[in-house]
């Protein structure tokens, strides 16, 4: 019997130890990429057990008075880790907490900051978007995550941004901006006026193929009214944590209208939305990590959508 | 090896083993939904009455397309489809008029979870012919709500009409796109903690001059904007006509002129 059990341990233990040990998350590395402007850099992958759900990058901006967080991390665990190594940089109290859309990679982590004085700032959708998807989005990932989303909750915004307000964190701007339908439904940008530091949340892809939850129409235009900004550096929702302005929105651009560009061309043909997705973007594949997982969703429902269009 | 992880070891055997008897002890939905759907009668293999194409992988869970075709169409009087796992498993159920030679329609449903999904052809003898498949939901980021809820609304009830050149000789093929949210009525909001109210399209009917192609009685599992192209016989109608219902009492209309009508 002893060495019966010795042999079913042997079988099992590797995914004994993947599927039921206790999993640790890799240290949380924060940078200080611009004056009291801080960057993680996410891992440009599917949100997993093994990372926490850490595939997007974060942020943070220290004032004189007090911080404000730029999106939070997959999981409460990573909202944790984020804060511990926040805390490792700035004592200052964190006074904002900006959710730049209410995709679960951005919002999951919020459950770390909440206490007294913080404000969670959002899209003026953003409280929607989150009530008709958080259930759906905490029950999907669980079968995915299992225990690394203990404890993650659905956090909602207090302060709601309709068009563009500016918030103060002492002799320091944050200027927030509220977009149209892009990326998604409640995509907000913020910028360091100080620094000219950027954070675009989703609405800029870097190496990560770009995500259409959106509009595809609405992504290309806002993708073009962001190269306005004035900037000197971006930190975008997927990919390198700091990129230059506007130069890093070339790539997405490109992606975005050879995709618009060919489902167009598909639906004039008459192909049906099943072959489109399986053509349309293809040149771009060896561009994009991920292409694999998101490109054929962008066009079935980038189809759908330019559908529509013409009379 | 200590005597901990001995036992912690042989805990996880029998924890992945209650695992894997849970997947495969699933009860299929689908005896149920014969019984539910179909009253219990005897549903033959498809034997060439109705093929069912369907993504072995849904690309966008909530834009599946899925497409049935009958050889012989004028042997087939109606055809349901059933997403198995769905909250609400009839999907969409078609009745073809007598002459109306429907031998390919393809809409597009929302598929909740991995599922079997199945085309059921009703013969005009009466008999019941199947085909199921498999597919998988690709699950994650794609939420059932719908992408832009404020656009959805603004639109209600728009339709759009597209004839294609029909691979089929004397037959033609055309697309009938309806906007509607076909909210499920299953998305509750976490804060005020009720549903938003279902509001889908349960009823279409498409005409050609007096002959009906086709109607269909539908359900939540059709996507947001409900779309339906098929091909039929002309009858040398110069119009094609839509009448569309809700169930909150929305009635829709929409007529064109056929391109290339005689």
């Amino acid at each position: 019997m002893l060495r019966r059990i010795a042999h079913i341990v042997a079988v099992l233990a590797p995914s004994f130890f993947s599927a039921f040990g206790a999993i640790a998350q890799a240290p949380f590395a924060l940078k200080e990429i611009a004056s009291g402007v801080y960057a993680h850099q996410g891992e440009t992958s599917l949100m997993n057990r093994e990372n926490f759900g850490g595939i997007a990058n974060l942020g943070a901006v220290a004032g004189d008075d007090c911080v404000a967080v730029i999106d939070t991390g997959g999981s409460l665990e990573q909202g944790k880790a984020f804060l511990a190594a926040l805390r490792a940089k700035t004592q200052k109290p964190i006074c904002y907490v900006i959710n730049t859309h209410a995709h679960p990679d951005h919002v999951f982590g919020n459950g770390a900051f909440v206490g007294a004085g913080v404000v969670f700032a959002g899209h003026k959708n953003l409280p929607r978007a989150l009530s008709l998807r958080g259930e759906h989005y905490l029950a999907a990932f669980r079968q995915i995550m299992g225990d690394a989303l203990d404890g993650t909750t659905i956090v909602a915004p207090t302060l709601t941004i309709a068009d563009s307000t500016a918030i103060d964190l002492g002799g320091r701007r944050i200027v927030l901006q509220a977009w149209r339908t892009a990326h998604s439904e409640a995509d907000l940008t913020a910028l360091d006026e100080k620094t000219g530091t950027l954070f675009a949340g989703d609405l800029l892809f870097l190496q990560h193929v770009p995500v259409v939850d959106g509009s595809l129409l609405g992504f290309l235009d806002v993708a073009d009214r962001l190269a306005d900004i004035k900037a000197t550096r971006v930190v975008p929702g997927h990919g390198p944590m700091v990129a230059p302005w506007p130069k890093a929105l070339e790539d997405e651009r490109a992606y975005l209208t050879r995709l618009t560009a060919d489902l167009r061309a598909a639906i004039r043909k008459g192909e049906s939305v099943k072959e489109a997705a399986r053509t349309a973007g293809e040149e771009e594949r060896p561009k994009w990590k991920l292409f694999e997982d998101y490109n054929a969703r962008n066009a079935t429902a980038g189809f759908a959508e330019l559908e529509w269009e013409g009379p | 090896m200590s005597k901990k992880m001995r036992a912690a070891a042989l805990g996880a055997f029998f924890l992945a083993a209650s695992a894997a008897f849970a997947e495969t002890a699933a009860p299929d939905p689908w005896p149920g939904l014969v019984t539910d759907i179909f009253q219990g009668r005897a549903i033959a293999p498809a034997d060439g009455t109705v093929s069912l194409d369907a993504p072995k992988r849904a690309e966008d869970a909530a834009i599946v397309p899925m497409s049935m075709r009958f050889p012989d169409p004028g042997k087939v009087k109606g055809a349901t489809l059933v997403i198995d796992q769905n909250p609400m498993p009839m999907a969409a159920s078609f009745t073809f008029g007598e002459k109306a030679g429907v031998d390919f329609i393809e809409t597009r449903v929302r598929v909740n979870s991995y599922t079997n999904v199945h085309a059921v052809a009703e013969t005009r003898d009466g008999k019941l012919h199947a085909e199921a498949t498999f597919v998988k939901a690709s699950g994650g980021c794609s939420a059932p709500a719908g992408k832009d809820p404020d656009e959805a609304t603004a639109n209600l009830g728009k339709m759009k009409y597209r004839e294609f050149k029909s691979a089929v000789a004397g037959k033609r093929e055309a697309q009938i796109m309806i906007r509607h949210p076909n909210n499920s009525g299953l998305q509750m909001d976490q804060i005020t903690r009720a549903y938003t109210p279902a509001h889908y399209i349960d009823a279409v009917e498409v005409w050609q001059g007096d002959d009906m192609i086709f109607k269909m009685e539908g359900g939540i599992s059709l996507s947001e904007d409900p779309n339906f192209r098929f091909t039929y016989a002309p009858n040398a109608a110069k119009t094609i006509r839509v009448l569309a219902h809700d169930n909150q009492g929305g009635a829709y209309k929409a007529e064109w002129p056929i391109a290339d009508a005689s």
